[in-house]
């Protein structure tokens, strides 16, 4: 296992370089030109071409691409990922900053997914064609069709503004101290926006693994054993049907941070999602390369460990 | 003698979107304390739904076990029980084995706890006791090296092995009715014989009484004391496995042991008998044989043949041994 995972975290250092190199190129296609932001239109009617060419020195973008990406690449290898254009802070001490914050919203959701869906698609299979299947499923499908842009500003226009009872937005209103509630009050309508499609999705999973498996010849085994039904569902049956959502769990991973940039954005929630929209329309190249290539090595990581959590959850996966 | 087991009238009906099917349909047999019963017939003549309608595990909706059926054990009626206690019967008193090794056991767990789960639940062992006994189930049914297979998931043993831990799991705890549901069907031909002898060895040891369900005549005639055939969800012979290999009476018995492969006859060709089991959802009015049977006459396609008592613990449910009996 140790040395599979090995291997793996080995093939995944050229998977990297070739995506840097494509989102780099894409970035700097991308229309705008961030030194338009810096240039003061008097100044550089007064000192000519030279002022404008000074700021394209100054921000680095003087070069050619090519030897801009390899400058760059060889800056990341030694742990440094540049400096943003606009707020002239270290990339990697604005992510530092932001990262937690996204991380706590992101498993939140992820929470409040599985904590609905789990117990939502064991009823759906158990019940089948039962009212409750009707209704869970109805609700997985319209989770699952929502624009999140949408349901968050319905989620803020009926919970925040109309009855009052949770905030619209940011992660805090107490900046001096922690306090538990505060941060409670304001977690919970992005994480129910960012956690509705994933519940959405693994409750449709649940349900057709438990389905799946509630038909096994061991089922029937288990039964004829004398095993009471909760034991024959809660033991045998869902330990079983499980498997995939764990694994579902690894490659959800990546998603969660990629769609946390509408879900922040809308909520003003201080992570790296919202930086990385602000990063993209601003063309901060830096920033958007940071916050990218995070996002890339969360998704090699987070297949990483659904195919490890596999090995885990089903005695019958062993990797060599 | 007493009876372990006497099944009367049993019917189960499965409710399907395109009719009413009669699985069983009004089957009536019974087991004596530590024989072996063979229960005979092609696939689909519900010789399955009456093993699992004897632990009530029909699956409801859509199978039912009519009003009316009655399965009783050691005395007791089983419909009459509560699912509490026949719960304590399952796997306890009656325990199964079934046709597909391969996946009867749980793939995520180790064997030894699915042998140890019913000693806890039905011995009241405790874990390390459990464990012991399990390593010694495994040392009974054959299995090689039991310290190390005990703690092995399924998937590292051959069909015939986990067929070998099924028995185990079976005979834990001393079942006095062990119903084998085709044990060696999906099994290596040179397995089959193993596992046979390995039951047949085991029951005489356990003092258990097995009902054995198989379209094998083979292994009827290897195992057996008694055997019931059955067609269409009818039973339509009965009788000791001497009389009923010697002197079939039921053209369809007939027709069963012709299509028998024979090592000693040297025949060229097996006989078979022609057509199929009929549709369950459109059986025919009289006799449910009578379009396959070469020995049809008028009346059996008009009306059903009722069972004829032809000698003790020998009968036959066909007109031409009781021409008047018959029922609508």
């Amino acid at each position: 296992m140790l040395k599979y995972t090995l291997k793996r975290i080995l093939q995944a250092i050229p998977l990297l370089i070739i995506i840097s190199i494509l989102t780099y190129l894409i970035i700097n296609l991308a229309p705008g030109d961030p030194t338009a932001f810096f240039i003061n239109p008097e100044k550089a009617s007064r000192l000519g071409p030279d002022y404008v060419a000074n700021i394209k020195h100054h921000l680095g973008l003087d070069q050619p691409l090519h030897i801009r990406y390899f400058k760059w690449l060889g800056n990341v290898l030694r742990g440094d990922f540049g400096e943003s254009f606009f707020e002239q802070r270290s990339v990697m001490s604005i992510l530092w900053e932001a990262l937690p914050n996204t991380i706590i919203l992101s498993l939140v959701a992820e929470l409040i997914a599985l904590i609905v869906a789990i117990p939502a698609g064991i009823i759906c299979a158990l019940k089948r064609n039962s009212i409750w299947d009707y209704i869970f499923s109805t609700i997985s499908f319209i989770g699952m069709s929502l624009p999140t842009f949408w349901f968050g500003l319905m989620l803020i226009l009926v919970f925040s503004l109309k009855l009052g009872w949770l905030p619209t937005a940011g992660m805090r209103d107490n900046f001096d101290a922690f306090v538990f509630t505060d941060r409670l009050r304001h977690i919970i309508l992005p994480a129910i926006v960012l956690g509705m499609g994933g519940m959405a999705a693994n409750m449709r999973y649940m349900r057709g693994a438990m389905l799946e498996v509630i038909r096994q010849d061991y089922i029937r085994t288990a039964r004829s054993k004398g095993l009471s039904e909760k034991v024959v569902i809660v033991k045998h049956a869902l330990r079983n049907a499980l498997i995939p959502i764990v694994t579902m769990f690894g490659f959800s991973i990546p998603a969660l941070f990629s769609g946390a940039a509408i879900t922040e954005t809308i909520f003003a929630w201080p992570g790296v999602g919202r930086i990385a929209i602000e990063a993209v329309f601003s063309n901060d190249y830096p920033l958007v390369m940071g916050n990218f290539m995070i996002i890339a090595v969360m998704t090699v990581v987070g297949s990483l460990v659904a195919d490890l959590l596999y090995a885990v959850v089903d005695p019958r996966i062993k990797y060599e | 003698m007493e009876k372990l087991l006497d099944i009367r009238n049993l019917r189960t009906y499965f409710y399907t979107e395109d009719g009413v099917v009669p699985a069983v349909d009004g089957v009536s047999f019974y087991i004596k304390p530590g024989e072996t019963l063979g229960v005979v017939g092609e696939s689909g003549c519900g010789k399955s739904v009456t093993s699992i309608s004897t632990l009530r595990l029909v699956p409801n909706p859509p199978g039912k076990i009519m009003e009316g059926s009655e399965i009783i054990f050691e005395g007791t009626d089983l419909l009459k029980l509560s699912e509490a206690e026949m719960r304590k019967i399952r796997g306890n008193k009656i325990s199964m084995i079934f046709q597909e090794p391969m996946t009867s056991l749980n793939p995520v767990f180790r064997i030894g706890d699915q042998i140890a789960e019913v000693l806890l639940l039905h011995q009241g062992l405790n874990k390390a006791e459990a464990r012991e006994k399990a390593i010694e189930m495994l040392k009974l049914v054959g299995i090689p090296r039991p310290e190390k297979v005990v703690d092995d998931y399924p998937h590292s043993l051959s069909g015939g092995m986990r067929q070998r831990v099924m028995i185990a799991m079976a005979l834990a705890c001393n079942p006095r009715l062990l119903i084998a549901d085709e044990p060696t069907t999906a099994l290596d031909v040179t397995v089959q014989a193993q596992i046979l002898d390995l039951m047949n060895d085991l029951k005489k040891k356990v003092n258990a009484a097995v009902m054995l369900i198989t379209h094998n005549l083979g292994v009827v005639a290897e195992s057996c004391d008694r055997v019931v055939v059955m067609y269409a969800g009818k039973v339509v012979e009965e009788g000791d496995v001497y009389s009923i290999f010697e002197d079939p009476k039921h053209p369809y018995t007939v027709g069963l042991l012709k299509s028998m492969p024979s090592a000693v006859g040297g025949q060229d060709k097996l006989d078979s008998i022609p057509g199929v089991v009929p549709n369950p959802l459109n059986l025919p009015k009289g006799c449910r044989f009578a379009p396959r049977c070469n020995k049809a006459m008028d009346i059996c396609r008009e009306k059903q043949p009722g069972l004829t008592v032809l000698g003790e613990e020998r009968t036959v449910r066909c007109f031409l041994y009781n021409r008047e009996d018959g029922v609508k």
